[in-house]
């Protein structure tokens, strides 16, 4: 059976340290785009850490929500794509084909979790920083829309390294780059399709909710938060 | 004109072709210097990127898929009014409809090099075309933007030839009293043009067709329009009521941008004898009507947001409405209704310069609207986090400023190479029995007896 890539975010566990971020940067080349055009709102993140206050001091409560690509199944930025570069892969990533990406910037419309970015400007790495640049990862030219790939070359590695040696994908031994910098381990990856994989098992979670989930798009990211978050017995 | 004749019609209207002013070259001259500015500012957002325009994460839409929405919109002046007019053979319509259609295909022009513009990488735009290539992959037909490539094409082209049909008497009129290079142009143009029986009988055929068959793909195309919004569940973009409203406000502004054409020409090109004060009182009326039906689809769209009481949907109602962008709201209502409808609604008022006030407000409400459509909802989705905000920049503001320039350098020199009153529908309004329709009432009503 083909693998249905999937992630679990325990929120319970994020302590907000936004090592996911960076080591997603790092990982997939993401351009930092500089002080003066990230306050014009263009820096990019292929994950974030959102940051929400609840109630008013001194009973405020400070929670964090890692948002990613939910990799929906029925995902409303495919749809609208005139030139295909949106598209769902036999594994139910939703991929993003640079070189077909005209720019036409709807699909990040349509994205209700805003989890698209857009190059507005050729992307620049000043020395020595373009010589950490990951070789797997192919750069972005200016015009064209990217976004969280769940790290599709490291899956593609770990599937040629495990044909290569003649076995399956063990769960757990791949993972992107934001799921193995997590310290607190709130994120975990894996495939949906293998019942026995951790995250089969703890999206099935009575924790377990999808964000945005009544926009139907069927996100492949399930939340994991202790019921009755809101309620006062956690003081 | 090297000779009187006998046609002071004719003579009337052909006369721009043939005496230009010094002001004329003077206009041009300015007008495109300041098209020429913006095809710099073109060239420079090109070189260095998309990013010098105002657009950002979360609103990546901005100025340019506002003057998309506005100059399509005001292309449904022409073409539908001219055809709905023709359709019910209203007599006043005659010196209307040309104007009327120019600003169509002209307008069209300019709203379809919008959505280019704003691409990130505009020389791929060929790529919306399907064409066998090397890629092996044709446009996302699920897609509305694939949808707007096609319903703009097809309008574009209907309203071209609806445009040009009528145009090939006046032509041969043209031809027959020029000489040298231009009567060569014209003969091309006239396309052997000599007013025999037959081609008149054609020539009312044809326009007969197209006056019927662009209705519909008018009607269509700025429902297409609506769709790139209303398909994507987006705050207050996701809504029924996106195609009519759409369409109403299309044909609003455009009437006015018609008036505004109309009293142009009939001030520079001293046509007070062929428009009337009736027929700005005419159209005064139907910008009325659009106003008030303008004024119906905003309250209905605006209180069924209000009272459904969507959390995401209220983000963008507040913020519309005394947040953000409510000074822009509201000078939309007063532009677009507060203004117009005792102008329009009174006699008195419904003037040549009384119409032509209330359709300057029109055009700035109505610019307004699409622009409340495009910004606000991108910058209230349902992610709290992730509200934005949007500044256009000069390179937007100076592009948006150069297809005004362009809209009216275009027409400008229309109006200097074609007679833009039709003289020949002149003529035949002016005949007590029209050489064109043969029929009369009484014969028709005959013909209609005398079938098996």
């Amino acid at each position: 059976m083909a693998h249905r890539w999937g992630m679990v975010v325990d929120l319970d566990r994020c302590t907000g340290c936004e090592a996911c971020v960076t080591a997603c940067h790092a990982e997939n080349n993401i351009p930092t785009v500089g002080a003066a055009e990230a306050a014009r709102g263009r820096a990019m993140h292929w994950i974030r850490v959102e940051r929400y206050w609840e109630g008013e001091f001194p009973e405020a409560r400070l929670t964090f929500r890692p948002v990613l690509c939910q990799q929906c199944d029925n995902a409303p930025c495919e749809a609208v794509c005139p030139t295909y570069a949106s598209h769902q892969t036999d594994e139910g990533l939703n991929a993003q084909v640079y070189n077909r990406c005209i720019g036409t910037r709807y699909c990040a419309n349509a994205c209700m979790y805003n989890v698209r970015f857009f190059n507005f400007f050729h992307p620049q790495w000043e020395k020595p920083l373009q010589l950490q640049l990951n070789p797997d990862v192919s750069l972005r030219e200016s015009g064209v829309m990217e976004k969280c790939t769940f790290c599709v070359q490291r899956i593609r590695a770990a599937k040629l390294e495990a044909r290569a040696e003649a076995r399956e994908l063990v769960d757990g031994a791949l993972q992107p780059a934001c799921a193995q910098a997590c310290p607190a381990g709130a994120l975990v990856f894996g495939d949906l399709n293998d019942p026995e994989s951790r995250v089969a098992r703890l999206s099935e979670s009575p924790r377990g909710t999808r964000l945005l989930e009544e926009y139907g798009a069927e996100p492949k990211i399930t939340y994991l938060q202790r019921q009755g978050w809101h309620e006062p017995d956690i003081q | 004109m090297n000779r009187t004749s006998n046609n002071p019609l004719a003579d009337d209207l052909v006369r721009p072709l043939f005496h230009t002013s010094v002001w004329f070259y003077g206009s041009v001259t300015v007008l495109a210097s300041i098209v020429l500015c913006g095809a710099a500012a073109w060239g420079y957002q090109l070189w260095y990127g998309i990013g010098v325009a105002g657009i950002n994460w979360p609103v990546f839409w901005g100025f340019y898929l506002t003057n998309f929405v506005f100059w399509i919109g005001i292309s449904h002046a022409g073409t539908l009014i001219s055809a709905i007019l023709r359709l019910v053979n209203a007599r006043w319509r005659r010196p209307v409809t040309r104007c009327a259609e120019v600003i169509t295909v002209f307008a069209l022009m300019i709203g379809a090099m919008f959505p280019v513009i704003h691409l990130g990488r505009p020389w791929l735009a060929f790529w919306l075309a399907p064409y066998p290539s090397a890629r092996e992959i044709w446009p996302n037909f699920r897609s509305p933007l694939a949808w707007d490539f096609f319903a703009i094409n097809t309008y574009l082209t209907g309203s071209l030839l609806f445009l040009l049909l009528p145009m090939i008497p006046d032509f041969a009129l043209v031809r027959d009293r020029s000489t040298g290079l231009r009567k060569r142009i014209y003969g091309l143009l006239a396309l052997g043009w000599q007013g025999t029986t037959k081609q008149w009988h054609r020539l009312e055929a044809g326009m007969q067709i197209m006056a019927i068959a662009i209705i519909p793909v008018a009607v269509s195309v700025h429902t297409i329009v609506s769709f790139d919004f209303s398909m994507a569940t987006v705050p207050m973009w996701h809504s029924t009521i996106f195609g009519p409203y759409f369409v109403a406000g299309a044909i609003f502004s455009g009437i006015a941008a018609l008036i505004i054409a109309m009293a142009a020409l009939r001030r520079l090109l001293h046509l007070e004898a062929y428009l009337h004060p009736v027929h700005f009182e005419n159209l005064g009326k139907l910008l009325l009507l659009m106003s008030l039906l303008w004024g119906y689809f905003v309250f209905a769209e605006r209180l069924t947001v209000w009272y459904g009481n969507e959390h995401s949907e209220m983000a963008v109602f507040w913020a519309t409405q005394r947040g953000e962008y409510a000074p822009l709201y509201w000078t939309m209502v007063i532009c677009n209704f507060v203004i117009p409808l005792p102008i329009l609604a009174l006699r008195q008022l419904r003037t040549v310069a009384g119409t032509v006030v209330a359709s300057f407000a029109v055009l700035i409400g109505m610019w307004l609207e699409r622009f409340l459509i495009v910004v606000p909802s991108l910058a209230r989705k349902p992610l709290s986090y992730t509200w934005g905000e949007y500044t256009p920049q000069p390179v937007e503001i100076i592009l948006m400023v150069a297809t005004f320039a362009a809209m009216i350098l275009l027409y400008m020199l229309f109006s200097k190479f074609v007679p833009i009153i039709s003289i020949w529908e002149m003529k035949v309004g002016n005949q007590p029995h029209p050489p064109v329709v043969t029929e009369t009432e009484d014969e028709l009503a005959g013909l209609w007896k005398a079938r098996p």
